[in-house]
């Protein structure tokens, strides 16, 4: 028998368990529930209850398993006025999630009461569409990208790593990229520095790396630090920035950099290749190891094996600059587990990773409980430091 | 018999063998055994009084062996071993095609 709209409502009403504004507020506060806005995107962009998921009410069935894996989950549903809600609360039920309520009055109810609402990160038409394959993801979502559209990343050096690395940073919308580099396009870089192209051959770096990178995406900012990263400049070239990709270095600049951006407390994110043989961690200060934890001092400069012609396979510097931007970008979203304490091992020969444990030295001079205490102090702890090439133990900067 | 495997930086010393086999049921036993048949590794992994470098780390199956026994660190037959040591990451070893020396700054890239 055809029912009304009147009877189906009360149906539902009878069906689904209806929540007040400041009851869904203590629920929310307290945990353990799913709270899901079932309006449409446009209403969301509006506003919304800080802590909600958006499944639209046309694709709530689509995609509600994917919002709320597990059905014993308690859900608590809101759209604009409460109607909305119940009948997709009879939609869960049906689906066989055990705990459904909806939220009566809905959103303007909730505002009406005063409580917490928030709106989302205002993004252009084309940059929700630039982006769309990110909005698409719940760990990124439009926070998420404005997030990435704020944030300062800085690269040491528009080489074999921080060429991929830039490339994918700009493209994923990395608001301001610095690259520090003093050197020209050579033909031998174009093996595998993907951001530089034939004809820019002798031109900085820095300003063939902003041809390219504005022309991916004219969101980015380059900044070029058009000079060679040294003890002096260090503190003034790091500052401001979010995190730090680091390619190229020698042990000096190495060391700098390190001391440098824990004072700063900026996470490094590291990467070097040999032939076919790459590595990663991501230096977090005072949370995983610095560099200075794993090696206190580098090796005499006879010890240094290796020559300074070793080449390398194009694509290692590749595969190993993208997996250092995706550090950055986890970081910088503040999602997943990042390489901190651990090593990554890159072999391209037999296609294998392999991963080594890392460990905080707890008596290490720059890291140490100890030494950040004595370097807030202004009396930072003696390290080892180069002077024209010869490392000797001396006050850390 | 326990693996240990070297970075392609290490190979020159070690006539460019990716891996090896050796004999010894610590650390120090198979890093003896290493240099006894490689000697170009003593100066890489020792210091004069014996002590292991601290420019070069020793791992068992992904563990330091400096937070486990050291020397002492107990090697079964199936574990691998592996030797990484500092790594200037840019010029000063040719990791990339770096272009300045120990004593150079950076931001010439690899």
């Amino acid at each position: 028998m055809p029912k009304t709209y009147p009877e189906l409502l009360r149906e539902a009403r009878t069906e689904v368990r209806e929540v007040a504004p400041a009851e869904a507020d203590a629920l929310r506060h307290r945990g353990g529930i799913a709270l899901i806005d079932v309006r449409e995107a446009s209403e969301w962009d509006q506003g919304y209850i800080p802590g909600a998921t958006n499944v639209s009410r046309s694709y709530l069935e689509q995609q509600i398993e994917g919002a709320v894996p597990d059905r014993d989950t308690p859900v608590v549903l809101y759209c604009a006025g409460g109607v909305r809600s119940l009948f997709a609360g009879q939609a869960l039920r049906a689906m066989g999630y055990t705990d459904v309520a909806s939220m009566s009055g809905g959103f303007q109810a909730w505002k009406s009461q005063g409580l917490e609402w928030t709106q989302p990160a205002y993004l252009s038409d084309q940059q929700k569409q630039r982006y769309s394959r990110h909005l698409l993801i719940p760990e990124v979502g439009s926070e998420g990208q404005a997030r990435l559209l704020d944030s300062k990343v800085l690269l040491i050096g528009a080489g074999g790593l921080g060429s991929p690395a830039a490339l994918y940073l700009a493209a994923a919308g990395v608001g301001t990229i610095g690259i520090v580099d003093f050197d020209v396009v050579d033909l031998s870089n174009l093996q595998r520095q993907v951001i530089h192209t034939s004809d820019r051959v002798g031109e900085k770096k820095t300003d063939s790396a902003r041809r390219t990178l504005t022309a991916l995406n004219p969101d980015v900012t380059v900044v070029a630090h058009e000079e060679m990263l040294v003890a002096d400049n260090v503190e003034r070239l790091i500052a401001g920035y979010e995190v730090i990709l680091d390619g190229t270095d020698t042990f000096e600049t190495r060391y700098i950099l390190n001391d440098a951006a824990v004072a700063a407390g900026i996470p490094v994110v590291h990467a070097s290749v040999f032939r076919f043989e790459g590595q990663l961690t991501t230096f977090v200060p005072y949370e995983g190891p610095c560099y200075r934890c794993l090696y206190p001092t580098p090796p005499p400069p006879e010890l240094a094996p290796g020559c300074s012609v070793a080449g390398v396979l194009g694509v290692v510097p590749g595969i190993m600059g993208l997996l250092q931007a995706n550090e950055v970008l986890k970081l910088l979203l503040g999602i997943g587990d990042s390489l901190a304490g651990r090593l990554l091992l890159f072999d391209a020969l037999a296609t294998e990773f392999t991963e080594l444990r890392l460990r905080r030295d707890p008596a290490c001079p720059v890291c140490s409980d100890e030494a950040r205490a004595a370097r807030e102090a202004g009396t930072p702890l003696p390290v080892a430091a180069a002077s024209d090439g010869v490392f000797t133990l001396g006050a850390a900067r | 018999m326990s693996t240990v495997k070297f970075p392609a930086v290490l190979r020159a010393n070690v006539g460019g063998a990716r891996e090896v086999e050796v004999t010894g049921s610590t650390i120090g036993e198979v890093l003896d055994g290493l240099v006894g048949t490689y000697p170009a590794l003593r100066e890489q992994l020792f210091t004069e009084d014996g002590e292991l470098n601290r420019f070069i780390n020793v791992y068992v199956n992904g563990q330091d062996v400096r937070y486990l026994d050291g020397r002492a660190t107990a090697v079964a037959e199936t574990d691998e071993v592996r030797l990484l040591p500092a790594m200037a990451g840019g010029a000063g070893w040719g990791w990339e095609d770096g272009i300045v020396g120990l004593a150079g700054g950076v931001g010439g890239s690899g």
